[in-house]
């Protein structure tokens, strides 16, 4: 059978020696390189659930009357759209399971990006040849960040309205043109015309996955043409690649962790709650509820808008930057900013322009890794101030004293960051110690004059 | 792994079985998720029996290659060869893709309409009735001190952002509004716009104070970024992100007692832009 399928396959394609060449392509092994694997498989899972749940879900902000089989709504008027997500959740066979997996999995598909990223990031992985792959990932990340909003922003519960609304407002906040903007995109002012929704569901299941779908393909294609960066030890040099062949070894691992990734996301959607629209209800412009959070990856913008002083200067009787353009559009805009430009800065700051398959530990680059750390910890900060009022109904800490606390620390705790891990990498990388391996021997010597010494024998290192 | 086969097996079709009896979507998550972790335990297992830590040492491809850069370089500017006035003719190629790139373009402009007179207005004139979600006709006496209630322009669409007021009653001592407003509450109802200026959100939170020698003074909170608004003072902002006042719509009473409009907001509805202090 197998040699059937390679005879019609070669026949046609020629392509037998390429799948030859193919199964022996060797993958270093290293357990932060899955994290990558994480986020293409929870795309897959995205792709399969969501085709399911478009069988049902119905665009329209036209209003019905809900009369499916959740009690406490029962007899309420609502959109279209609202109405055939309860629909799908309840009175669809499966339904509910479909669309809890999907939002679970899109929550992990953005944490696997987000934490792959810092892999390649504290790696040094993003150097060339594999700069433009590194542009790619983070095209993949905003996109993937836009494609979530979109879609729990489709089903028009209360949650989606109060998102949609701040979207709007940060829209509008654009110099100059975001009155334009916002009517461009929202076809009125907001809610916006009819037709708002139907675009933002084209964008969700159409515009948006065929874009990062395409990027992912080219994203593998330019992972396989340099073939793997890999870390040093066990012989491996910058001219060749040391890890798992393709077959049979890492197809099965790899397949494993897939059945695994969408395994665990289906127990999630079966077993946890997630999005409960109809306890939230439907979305009117003049009802809002305290205590809403966004999806995780939304926190920390939602905690940049918090922490802003109110400053919306006026300048000749126009206002330049309304409140929300600091923290909705400055704060991300620097950030993907500073990613985007990272591997120019580091080119040019250490003049090291050379290629690079081997990777950096994060100590071997105490300055990089500082850095890093430090832009983590700005990012995991106004995170936690968008997580201020849960903060102050679980810990009692005053809400106006914890947005002056971040809003010093958004500054302070970085700049700490920055200067202890440095200080960390640069001792770990004097010392070569490491958190799982046995510490290389130590003598201890009393000196003659009564005083100890120690004296630790360099581990060989695992270098080429 | 036989037994991981089975295993994934049996799950699979207790998920077959749980849907056509449309058991629960926790049987359903657990049968289909074991169906798939079983696969998944089997073929990590397999992977680690079949090629226990085989390692392979790969060429890494070479590349680049200057020779085929300069060749690649020299068959390119070959093609260009003899034609002359090649810059004129570029710049004409370049001309040609910019001006088609703008006509394909420019049918985005269908999208919406220009922000002009639609932004940041709101359905409120001199002499609009304020009525409840119900439709029903609202007076002073509906708004208590201490609470707030929802109020729309009588006829107009509620689901439009310039639509939904909120309603205080404040103490006549307690009233600071400035001096042009002094006669903009209706028997000490106030009423603003219950859309936030700094994003947009609902105004829906109102912090009356308990005991008001000690605690602070009644307010209008937003719960997306806690944008606090003071409404004694004609709803200065006294806390959080946003930029502008929250609009007051002036007060009036009819003939027959109940709440209308006396006028329009004091300032444009809803999130700022870069003309919201212009008015278009």
């Amino acid at each position: 059978m197998i040699r059937g399928a390679i005879r019609f396959l070669d026949e046609r394609t020629g392509s037998a020696p390429l799948l030859r060449k193919a199964l022996r392509y060797a993958f270093p092994d290293h357990w932060s390189f899955l994290f990558g694997e994480i986020a293409l498989y929870s795309f897959i899972v995205l792709v399969g659930t969501g085709v399911f749940l478009t069988l049902f879900f119905e665009p329209s902000l036209a209003r019905t009357t809900y009369d499916g089989v959740y009690d406490p709504l029962r007899g309420l008027e609502v959109s279209v759209a609202y109405d055939s997500a309860l629909r799908l959740s309840f009175d669809v066979n499966g339904g509910l399971l479909m669309r809890q997996t999907h939002h679970w999995a899109a929550l992990v598909f953005v944490a696997s990006i987000a934490v792959h990223l810092m892999r390649i990031f504290f790696t040094g992985a993003f150097r060339k040849p594999r700069d433009l792959n590194y542009y790619i990932g983070l095209t993949m990340l905003v996109l993937a960040l836009l494609e979530g909003f979109a879609g729990y922003s489709l089903l028009d519960d209360l949650l989606s309205g109060m998102g949609l609304v701040i979207a709007y407002a940060a829209t509008l906040s654009i110099p100059v043109i975001g009155g334009d903007v916002g009517f461009l995109i929202w076809g009125d002012q907001f809610p916006g015309s009819d037709d708002f929704i139907s675009r933002l569901f084209i964008a969700h299941v159409l515009i948006l996955p065929v874009i990062i779908g395409g990027l992912i393909a080219v994203h593998l294609a330019l992972i396989a043409v340099p073939h793997h960066s890999q870390f040093r030890g066990g012989g491996a040099t910058e001219k060749n690649v040391v890890g798992t062949p393709m077959w049979p070894g890492y197809a099965l691992r790899s397949l494993g962790l897939m059945f695994a990734t969408a395994g665990i996301l289906f127990l999630l959607g079966g077993l946890i709650q997630v999005n409960p629209i109809w306890q939230w209800g439907p979305y009117e412009i003049y009802d809002g509820t305290n205590g809403a959070q966004p999806d995780w990856y939304m926190g920390w913008l939602i905690g940049a808008l918090r922490i802003m002083p109110p400053i919306e200067p006026s300048v000749f009787g126009y206002t330049p930057f309304p409140n929300p353009f600091f923290g909705g559009l400055l704060v991300p805009s620097l950030v993907f900013g500073f990613l985007y430009a990272w591997p120019s800065i580091e080119r040019r700051i250490s003049g090291d322009g050379a290629v690079h398959h081997l990777l950096d530990r994060p100590r071997d680059n105490p300055w990089r890794t500082a850095i890093g750390a430090a832009l983590f910890t700005f990012i995991t900060l106004i995170f936690l101030a968008g997580a201020a009022d849960r903060i102050f109904v679980s810990f009692g800490i005053d809400y106006g004293t914890q947005v002056w606390i971040f809003r010093v620390a958004v500054f302070v705790l970085p700049a700490a960051v920055y200067l202890l891990t440095k200080r960390i990498c640069e001792e770990l990388r004097e010392s070569d110690w490491h958190p799982l391996r046995a510490p290389p021997p130590a003598t201890v010597t009393r000196t003659a004059r009564g005083g100890f010494e120690l004296t630790r024998e360099a581990r060989p290192r695992r270098r080429s | 792994m036989l037994v991981l086969l089975a295993l994934a097996v049996a799950a699979a079709v207790m998920f077959i079985v749980a849907y056509a009896l449309e058991w629960s979507t926790q049987v359903l998550g657990l049968a289909i998720g074991g169906a798939l972790m079983a696969i998944a335990a089997a073929l990590i297992l397999a992977g680690k029996r079949v090629a226990p830590g085989k390692q392979v040492t790969e060429e890494r491809p070479k590349f680049p290659d200057r020779r085929a850069e300069r060749e690649l370089q020299r068959d390119i500017e070959r093609g260009g060869r003899g034609v002359s006035r090649r810059g004129v003719l570029l710049g004409g190629a370049a001309a040609a893709g910019t001006a088609l790139g703008a006509a394909f373009v420019i049918p985005v402009a269908s999208l919406g309409p220009k922000p002009a007179d639609r932004i940041g207005a709101s359905p409120w004139r001199r002499g609009t009735r304020v009525v409840s979600e119900e439709d029903a006709q609202l007076t002073p006496a509906d708004v208590e001190v201490g609470t707030f209630v929802t109020g729309f322009p009588e006829g107009a669409d509620k689901r439009e952002l310039g639509s939904p007021v909120v309603l205080v009653r404040l103490r006549p001592e307690d009233l600071e509004l400035p001096s042009d407003r002094s006669d903009w509450d209706a028997d000490g109802v106030l009423a603003f716009s219950k859309i936030c200026t700094h994003a947009g959100c609902t105004i829906n939170l109102y912090r009356y104070p308990l005991y008001p020698p000690q605690s602070p003074g009644p307010a209008l909170v937003c719960p997306c970024h806690y944008s606090t608004f003071d409404p004694a003072t004609g709803g200065e902002r006294i806390f959080g992100p946003a930029g502008r006042a929250l609009p007051q719509l002036p007060l009036d009473l009819d003939g027959a007692g109940r709440l209308i409009a006396a006028g329009e907001f004091s300032g444009a509805i809803g999130p700022s832009w870069w003309g919201v202090r212009k008015g278009t």
